[in-house]
């Protein structure tokens, strides 16, 4: 139990701090750095909640795929970063009134006795989190499963729609075209003579 | 002893610095977006320690759905986003006044 306690302040420390570190720093590609250790802690986090499939897919998905995906956006701009910077210290007194604010409301709401659930027995050694987490996603809820799927190609078609550039220069196929091509226009007989 | 308390107020905390980024970077679009990550981060925090401490696996199901659609509107606010510094040159929010009357 001393473990767990220790474990938990040690990630949420490291998670809180890298939280608050990503939305100071001054160079973006830091900031993204700092959420992927946001992400990384926190799978750590759902993994003292035996939440092994999700903690694992955090890091695979989201380290791995979308973080990705931020620090390449963010070093292909060329971004301006005196001028993304200004009014920083402006906002800084609201930002930080507002975020302590909400963050002592919802810490009084959630003191409350009825929150205080003990931690539920262990699980035994042969529990497979994933395979639970399977058998629940494959039955009851197949057909929001289909949905996020049918979500993610959408998103794929956006983004590859959204940002392929259309080059005016460039030698490209016309499918359409090459289908409905005939012999007629391909194909022309010329007569020569014998020799 | 870790209750559910910790877990949830560790959400709230997260959920406040998210809060907190969107107003002191609201010039970058980029970290608007990674904070609203952040703040989506909190809330699977919430899912996954409910789910852990009542002891039912809906809540981790639906922590995979919001990760999902997460995932997709990631992709889709930053191809707009390289869409939008290709036509102007610049991702300042300030900036982005051409719809203003």
């Amino acid at each position: 139990m001393l473990i767990q306690s220790t474990v938990f302040y040690f990630f949420s420390a490291i998670l809180v701090a890298s939280a608050l570190a990503m939305i100071s720093v001054r160079n973006p590609v830091h900031a993204v750095l700092f959420l992927v250790l946001v992400f990384f802690t926190s799978a750590a986090i759902w993994l003292l909640l035996e939440a092994e499939f999700l903690g694992i897919t955090l890091v695979l998905v989201y380290v791995g795929a979308v973080m990705v995906l931020f620090l390449f956006v963010v070093m292909m701009l060329d971004i301006n970063l005196a001028k993304m910077r200004a009014g920083f210290a402006r906002y800084l007194p609201v930002g930080l009134l507002v975020g302590i604010v909400m963050a002592v409301e919802m810490a009084v709401v959630l003191s409350r006795p009825a929150f205080d659930l003990q931690k539920p027995e262990a699980k035994p050694a042969d529990y497979s989190n994933t395979q639970e987490l399977g058998e629940l996603l494959f039955t009851e809820y197949i057909y929001p499963f289909e949905i996020a799927g049918v979500i993610l190609l959408v998103a794929i078609v956006a983004a590859i729609t959204l940002t392929m550039h259309k080059r005016t220069r460039a030698k490209r196929q016309s499918p359409a075209m090459q289908v409905s091509a005939d012999r007629a226009e391909r194909v022309r007989l010329v007569s020569m003579d014998k020799d | 002893m870790i209750t559910l308390t910790h877990f949830l107020v560790l959400g709230a905390i997260l959920f406040s610095i998210g809060v907190a980024g969107i107003f002191l970077n609201r010039k970058n679009v980029i970290l608007l977006l990674m904070a609203i990550e952040l703040m989506l981060l909190a809330v699977n925090m919430n899912f996954v320690a409910f789910s852990h401490y009542l002891d039912d696996l809906a809540g981790q199901v639906f922590v995979f759905f919001i990760l999902t659609v997460s995932a997709a509107e990631a992709a889709i606010g930053l191809a707009i986003l390289v869409v939008l510094y290709r036509n102007r040159r610049t991702i300042n929010v300030q900036d982005l006044e051409s719809l203003r009357g």
